[in-house]
């Protein structure tokens, strides 16, 4: 379903001392640090599977998932996502995917979540049966039906990134990249989000790759885990196997912090 | 229904929900009004010379202005698109199944009507109704009212196919400010919008037909009172057509080189 080979990426990040001298050399001179953001990425998804994409902040974890979306070009490297090339043929693959950045929204401000929905059926050209029969299950699983009529702005961040989700499922997406879903729920919102995400999973069997800070999520959602740290797949594999090896007594935290430390990252 | 079509009339809709905004400029829109015709009344008093515009077709020129305002101005642009380059929010954008030139083309088009259409009615009802001096003078005919309301039309697609620059420009620089500043300025002046273009001195008059500014406003206002007509008026509205055709192909290859290689900004 998903395949990546030998991908890279590497960014020019612009570099200058503090102070003003600097800042006015700067100006003449520009001098550039080269960042490997994906250093050789490599690993292999199958259909209806669920991923946990996990690493420190700045591994590598957010520029996987937009060279995965279309949004970014590697440098070198080949992905391919159920036959598409992200990148390539780009507004045709985009129809087959579901992408949420926990940071961002990509629903409108000032209107009603179900306006914005009504713009995204239009944007996907969806059919009318396909949609009511999506919008339902949606409202169903995951308690949209209290908000949906409410403008973006006025919902709490648990109701905004269940609206996100749902939002990005309403095309029926094959896969769905989840760029931080839990960030900043608490945790009521959080568990109805990995609920919502299992249900969805087992009913559609899309296949689902998510990146998270929160270990709880990968215990609650999948056992694979792709750990990836300084641009490179450190570890492709079950959870419950570094757990057992790490010993049984630690906390899934600390579990993750071992295996950080391990790598040195 | 098409996407873009939809997101016309979502964007349309918000739009017209910010009526405390429309009370307020339409304030600003008298104001505005009233201060520049007191001026130009002072410069025609001290001048005996013929003046090269009427002044029911300079009053005109004035109230027209006020009135369309969100056709002609170049500031107004999307802050929401601005800011979502900077910050990388275009993200979303980047992976959805449409044109994105297009999709954003029609955006800021809605964006402009929604404006004009809480604007023009009010402002154009009351300057009709002016006393003396002060008062909007109807179109100079039937024919010239059709040619007013074609060029009008082909300037909101100007003003959207100069405005896509803006945001192409911060797809580069990453802020607004410079590329946009430059072009309020320089449209204003040079579309005529501070001092009618019939007013500015003939090698003036020389350098603002090489830009398409002076298609924004200056041509649909002159067409209304029959400052343009004739065979002059539809030559122009060719140019203007002209821009427009040029700006939007211009504006896609811009378009789709920038959003290419973009690096979206942010974790």
């Amino acid at each position: 379903m998903i395949r990546l080979s030998n991908i890279n990426k590497t960014f020019k990040v612009a570099q200058r001392g503090k102070g003003a001298t600097a800042a006015l050399v700067s100006l003449f001179h520009r001098q550039y640090r080269e960042v490997h953001a994906l250093d050789d990425i490599s690993f292999d998804i199958a259909e209806g599977e669920i991923v946990g994409y996990i690493g420190p902040n700045g591994a590598g974890k957010s520029t996987s998932i937009k060279v995965m979306s279309g949004i970014l070009v590697p440098d070198s490297g080949e992905c391919n996502v159920m036959g598409y090339t992200p990148w390539k043929r780009r507004r045709e693959y985009v129809r087959n995917i579901g992408v949420v950045f926990g940071q961002r929204t990509q629903l409108w401000w000032d209107v009603p979540i179900s306006d914005s929905f009504d713009l995204l059926k239009s944007i996907y050209k969806i059919p009318d049966a396909d949609y009511r029969r999506n919008l339902d299950l949606l409202t169903e699983t995951i308690g949209l039906r209290e908000f949906i009529n409410t403008p973006l702005r006025q919902l709490s961040l648990g109701q905004r990134m269940r609206a996100e989700i749902a939002a990005s499922l309403l095309h029926s997406p094959k896969v769905l990249f989840l760029d931080e879903p839990t960030i900043g729920l608490d945790a009521p919102s959080k568990l109805a989000v990995r609920q919502f995400i299992r249900e969805i999973n087992a009913e559609t069997k899309v296949t689902v790759m998510l990146t998270t800070h929160d270990m709880n999520d990968i215990e609650a959602l999948t056992d694979r885990v792709i750990l990836i740290g300084k641009g490179r797949i450190l570890y492709d594999g079950s959870f419950a196997a570094i757990r057992g090896r790490l010993g049984a007594a630690l906390s899934t935290e600390e579990v993750i912090a071992a295996l950080y430390g391990e790598h040195g990252i | 229904m098409s996407e873009y079509f939809a997101m016309f009339k979502m964007k349309l809709i918000a739009g017209m929900q910010y009526r405390a905004a429309a009370w307020a400029g339409l304030a600003t829109n008298f104001v505005w009004g009233f201060a520049t015709i007191m001026i130009f009344q002072a410069f025609y008093r001290s001048s005996s010379a013929a003046p090269p515009m009427e002044w029911s077709q300079l009053v005109a020129y004035n109230w027209l202005r006020q009135a369309f305002i969100y056709i002609w101005a170049m500031w107004g642009q999307d802050e929401e698109l601005l800011a979502g380059i900077r910050d990388g929010h275009v993200a979303y954008e980047l992976c959805r199944p449409y044109d994105m030139y297009s999709f954003w083309y029609a955006r800021l088009c809605a964006m402009r009507v929604s404006g004009t259409a809480l604007r023009f009615l009010p402002v154009i009802t009351i300057a009709l109704i002016l006393p003396g001096a002060y008062r909007l003078t109807p179109p100079a005919s039937v024919g010239a009212l059709a040619m007013f309301l074609l060029s009008l039309t082909l300037a909101l697609a100007l003003v959207v196919a100069i405005s896509m620059f803006i945001y192409i420009l911060t797809f580069v620089t990453l802020t607004p400010q410079g590329a946009s500043l430059i072009m309020y300025a320089s449209s204003e002046f040079l579309g005529g919008m501070l001092i009618p273009i019939p007013l500015m001195p003939e090698w003036l008059q020389t350098i603002t037909a090489f830009f398409p500014f002076r298609y924004l406003g200056d041509l649909p206002f002159r067409l209304y009172s029959g400052n343009i007509s004739g065979v002059d008026a539809v030559f122009q509205i060719m140019i203007q057509l002209a821009w427009i055709v040029g700006l939007i192909l211009l504006g896609r290859v811009a378009f789709r080189h920038v959003t290419r290689r973009v690096v979206v900004q942010g974790g």
